[in-house]
This record gives structure tokens, C-alpha cells and sequence, in this order.
């Protein structure tokens, strides 16, 4: 099996894996945030790029009648992906919007010292 | 009309939701919302109804027909989910605007209750789509309302528990994600009858295997099976009270309910419990869950955590019943989504009842209350027997199926670990029974009055369901079991 012919899965994967790595293991509220978004962004690079097909044109009838050809890439993925990320950036944007709320009421958004200031 | 009625019950609340906005005053805003949930209580007792006489109602959207376009696909199990979480939701709002306005500040009532709207939208949307990818997009609608709500609460640990559960449940939702991702390569079809039909070629690809695990793992988060669970105690805990009784009472249903749909409708049993071991890793955990989370519930000093403790327990029984793969255990897990709903609703809300006169509901806090509010004093411990399964209640019946479907199996042992699972339960119900009538008064709780009658009326009336449905178990029983027979009936 050639390397090269899953490229963009082993992309996928390893962008994947370091945004969830990055948003367990680091303790700073932005920086989960960052990861969080990173994994999201991988999964919507997997959707995108199993839609392409090597040759084919855009799904506009007309156009692929002029080329003579008759394979399209299929659209159904890129819509789907801009629905999942306007679902994102809501949710990025309530991530931030609670660090903001957090940083306000803590003075801090590193998790242990939220952790040390809760304990009673 | 008839005929639209599986969009119309998400389409209210969605529509009622930014409507609330124009109306200005919090008190009418409570009515409008309070009719909003009931219009979609009654939708949902017409749809079961029609169900029941017609079978399958097939909804397209647009007019586009399955597959290309997405189609809602109401069968007994949507039908059962949508009236198990609109009657919920719609008894909390009863109480909502007495408690609510002593937590949040008035200026953001009206947004509360838009968010309300949006989470119960979201709620009905996924259990009444017939596609996967609609069913995630409500997911997030339903979440992101969630983590709003909960990080009103006024503690400040509300806005951590908030964020925490908003990363928790984004991993949990793309996994879900992906899962959907590598079922739409191998098939090219989102619609879910299609998928079932489709993923029976390709059972034995690896792909399905991913995308199968992916998912699991993803709604296994949302709906915190042990050793998931962490994000759940705080998030309900420091979240206001009225949402804390929402979210405990139906939104680990919802997450059961998408498991189930995809277990049975889509990837079928077969795939499920021979190809896969589904069955043991459900089982193993559950079982795990039960004492871990039930001991833990044991250790709390905070009641509202004590019960979110004892809900993961919950859970974690309804997914051991699952495990067992038998009919008995199905309609096991089946019965325990309703009568747990009805149960945790009536003790949150009984909490809810503590939180306005006592304002906390730390343990130490409950010394006398079984004197000065015996109304809820007794509400709460009647949803606590419930919780153990004490004959008369509901949670007798579904433990009564959970113990038959073991014994279905062989599995003496087990059956015995369950009981002495209840007797955990005993023990932390008993602890609040003891601080509330055992215990002497202290001195500043003397001017503690029974909860006003607009939390104690709807308190009351879950638990009276507790009891009826304890006794007449017609409705439920038939229910669940027609539920069983199609969902092992309808998988290929």
C-alpha cells in the first residue's frame, strides 16, 4: 500500500491527534481552547477531502457537459461542513466568552490554580 | 395538520424561542414558554397515539423524500423519547419562574428562558430526525444551550463546570462526527432507514468498525458512562436548580436514545452484539459504574451532587441492561428512561425547593427541615425510595425487569451485585433522611418555611407519577415492550 495514496488521512490523523493531545494535556483554558478547535478542524479536512474525486470537475451540469466529462466530486460533504462549522465557531466563541467570565471571577484561566482557589 | 406534526414539535419551541425576545416582561415570558413546552407535550401525545394505531410516521421535509432529502422518521421509540422529555420539561417550567428569579438576576430571565427553548428544541429535534447528520447538528444546538444555562448558575464554579462540559461534550460530538463521516464513505447516504439497510454489505469492513467505535466512545461521553462521567456531578451541581432537574431528568436520555437508534436501526444487533462485543464492555462498565458512582454518592457533602452521582449510577444501570442483550433487558433500559426522568425530576425539583428557602443545599444545611418543610422533606424522601426500588415506586418496576432480564441470562452473580448496588443507594438517601428528621434543628433555620406552592405542586406531581406508575404499570410496560419488539424486529 503506497503512503501517498491515503496522504490526506494520515494528515487528518495527525492534526487530529495533536489537538487532542494538546487539549488534555495542557492546563490553560485558551490553549485547550486552541486544541479543541485544531481537532475540530481536522475532522472538517476528513469531510472535504474524502469529497474529492482525482479529475473530476465541480457538480455544475452545464460546465461538465462542455468538458465532455462526467465525473463530479460529490458537494454533499462541503455543505455539510459549513454547518459543522458555524456549529464551531458558536462554539468557540461560548468557549471564550466563559474564559472571559472566568478570568473575571478566578483572575486566573490556568486550571490547577482554579483547582487550589475552589478548595475550601 | 396532522400530518406535520413531527416538525411542528421542534419547530415551536425553535420559533417560540427567539419570540421571547419581543415579549419584554419575565413573567409573561414564563407563560409564553410554559405554552410553548405544553403545545409540544400534546403534539408528542398525538404522535405516540398515532404511532400506536398507525405505526411509522414518515415526515419529508420540503417535500424532498429520503434519500436526498431529510426525512423525520417518528416510530415508537421517537414517539416514547419525545413524550418522556416534553411532559419533563414541561412540569419543571411549572416551577421554573418562582425559583429561577431567586438565582439568576432579572435582566436575565428573559434570556434564560429563550435558552430553555433552545435546548428543548434541540432535545426533540434529535429524537424526532430521521438523519445522522441533522441528529448531530441538534445535538449542538441542544448542547451549546446547556452550557449556557448551566454557567448562569451563581456559584462561580458554575462557569468551570460549563466549560468543562463544553469541551467534554465538542470531543464527544465530533467523535460522533466522524463516526458519521466514515458511515457516509462507505454508503454515500446520511439518511438513517438508508444506512440500515446499506451497512449490512459492508458489516464486516473495517471502516464500519472505526466509525462504529468513534461513535460509541462519542455518545458514551455525552451521556457520562463510567469512566466518562466526570464532567457530570459539577455541571449539574452548580448549574441553577431548575436546569440542573432539566438536564438530569432528560439529557442523558437523549444521548441513550441516539445510542440506541444507531445500536438497533442502524449498524442492527447483529453488527452490534455478535461482530462487535459491545455487549461485555457495556456490561463491565456498567457494573463498574454502579458502585463506583454510587460509593462516591455516598462520600458528598453537596445533596445536588450527591443525586448527580447517583444519576451516573443510573446510567450506568440502563447501559448494563442494554448490555445483557435480551428483550427483558431492553425494555429494562426502556422503562428506567422514564421512570428515571420522573424520579430525578422530582428530587431536583424538591431540591430546588430547599435551594429558595434555604438557599444551599449542603448537607449540614438539611438538620431540621423534615419539621419545617415537610412537604418537600417528604417528596424528596419518596423519589429517594425510588431511586432504590422500593415496591409501590417506579424504580421497583425497572429494577424488577433489570433482575428478570439477568436471571434470563443465568447471571446469578450478578443479579446479587445489583441488589447490593441498591443497598448503596439506601445508604445515601438515608443520609439525607437522617440530617433532615434526625438531627436537631440549629437555631438560624427557624424562620425556614415550607417552599412555595409553585415549586411544590409540580414537585407533588412527579411524585405522584413516581407512585402511580409504581402501581399501574400499564402504560409504561406496554409502551417499552411494544418499543422492544420493534426495535429488535425492525434491525435486519
Amino acid at each position: 500500500m503506497n503512503i501517498w495514496d491515503s496522504f490526506n488521512y494520515w494528515v487528518v490523523m495527525i492534526l487530529m491527534m495533536n489537538g487532542l493531545y494538546i487539549l488534555i494535556s495542557q492546563g490553560n483554558f485558551i490553549k485547550k481552547i486552541i486544541g479543541l478547535t485544531v481537532f475540530q478542524t481536522a475532522v472538517f479536512i476528513f469531510f472535504i477531502s474524502m469529497a474529492k474525486i482525482t479529475g473530476a470537475t465541480a457538480p455544475i451540469l452545464k460546465q461538465a457537459t462542455e468538458q465532455g466529462s462526467t465525473l463530479y466530486s460529490n458537494p454533499l460533504p462541503h455543505v455539510l461542513i459549513l454547518t459543522a462549522i458555524v456549529v464551531s465557531i458558536s462554539t468557540m466563541a461560548l468557549a471564550l466568552a466563559l474564559v472571559i467570565r472566568i478570568k473575571q471571577a478566578y483572575g486566573t484561566i490556568e486550571e490547577e490554580e482554579i483547582q487550589h482557589k475552589d478548595q475550601p | 395538520m396532522i400530518a406535520q406534526l413531527p416538525i411542528l414539535q421542534v419547530i415551536v419551541p425553535l420559533v417560540a424561542a427567539p419570540l421571547c425576545l419581543f415579549i419584554g416582561r419575565p413573567k409573561l415570558v414564563w407563560l409564553f414558554t410554559l405554552v410553548s413546552s405544553f403545545m409540544a407535550f400534546i403534539i408528542s401525545v398525538v404522535l405516540l397515539q398515532q404511532v400506536m394505531t398507525n405505526g411509522t410516521i414518515i415526515y419529508s421535509l420540503g417535500g424532498w423524500s429520503a434519500p436526498i432529502g431529510i426525512e423525520y422518521r417518528i416510530d415508537y421509540l421517537n414517539a416514547y423519547l419525545s413524550l418522556i422529555i416534553s411532559a419533563t420539561s414541561s412540569i419543571i417550567l411549572l416551577a421554573a419562574h418562582t425559583s429561577i428569579t431567586a438565582e439568576i438576576e432579572e435582566s436575565k430571565l428573559t434570556l434564560f428562558y429563550v435558552l430553555f427553548l433552545i435546548c428543548l428544541a434541540g432535545m426533540l429535534g434529535i429524537v424526532a430526525s430521521g438523519d445522522v447528520f441533522n441528529v448531530f447538528v441538534f445535538l449542538e444546538i441542544s448542547a451549546l444551550a446547556s452550557y449556557s444555562l448551566i454557567a448562569l448558575g451563581s456559584d462561580r464554579r458554575a462557569l468551570t463546570a460549563a466549560l468543562r462540559y463544553l469541551l467534554v461534550g465538542t470531543v464527544g460530538a465530533t467523535f460522533i462526527l466522524i463516526g458519521i463521516g466514515l458511515m457516509y464513505i462507505t454508503t454515500g447516504t446520511l439518511n438513517m432507514h438508508d444506512l440500515s439497510l446499506q451497512l449490512v454489505n459492508v458489516a464486516d469492513s473495517r471502516t464500519l468498525v472505526t466509525a462504529f467505535s468513534f461513535f460509541t466512545v462519542g455518545v458514551c461521553l455525552k451521556l457520562a458512562l463510567f469512566p466518562l462521567h466526570w464532567w457530570l456531578p459539577n455541571a449539574y451541581s452548580f448549574a441553577p436548580s431548575v436546569v440542573g432537574a432539566l438536564l438530569a431528568a432528560t439529557a442523558t436520555k437523549v444521548a441513550i436514545y441516539i445510542l440506541l437508534r444507531f445500536i438497533f436501526t442502524i449498524f442492527g444487533v447483529e453488527f452490534s452484539f455478535s461482530i462487535l462485543p459491545l455487549q461485555y464492555i457495556l456490561v463491565a462498565l456498567g457494573l463498574a459504574g454502579i458502585f463506583v458512582a454510587s460509593i462516591t454518592a455516598i462520600y458528598q457533602q453537596d445533596v445536588k451532587q450527591l443525586f448527580a452521582y447517583s444519576s451516573v449510577a443510573q446510567v450506568a444501570y440502563m447501559m448494563l441492561a442494554l448490555g445483557l442483550n435480551n428483550t427483558s433487558g431492553l425494555v429494562a433500559t426502556l422503562l428506567h428512561l422514564f421512570n428515571h426522568a420522573l424520579m430525578k425530576g422530582a428530587l431536583f425539583l424538591a431540591l430546588a425547593g430547599v435551594m429558595y428557602r434555604v438557599g444551599s443545599v449542603q448537607l449540614e444545611h438539611f438538620s431540621g427541615l423534615g419539621q419545617r418543610m415537610p412537604w418537600t422533606m417528604a417528596a424528596i424522601v419518596i423519589g429517594g425510595l425510588s431511586l432504590v426500588g422500593l415496591p409501590l415506586t417506579v424504580g421497583f418496576i425497572s429494577k424488577w425487569y433489570l433482575l428478570r432480564a439477568t436471571l434470563e441470562n443465568g447471571w446469578w452473580p450478578m443479579a446479587v451485585l445489583i441488589l447490593i448496588g441498591s443497598l448503596l443507594s439506601i445508604v445515601y438517601v438515608w443520609r439525607i433522611v437522617e440530617a433532615a428528621y434526625f438531627t436537631p434543628s440549629v437555631e438560624s433555620s427557624s424562620n425556614i418555611k415550607e417552599a412555595p406552592l409553585s415549586i411544590l405542586l409540580p414537585t407533588w406531581l412527579l411524585v405522584l407519577a413516581n407512585l402511580y406508575f409504581g402501581t399501574d404499570t400499564n402504560f409504561t410496560v406496554t409502551i417499552s415492550n411494544l418499543t422492544a419488539q420493534y426495535l429488535l424486529g425492525a434491525s435486519p
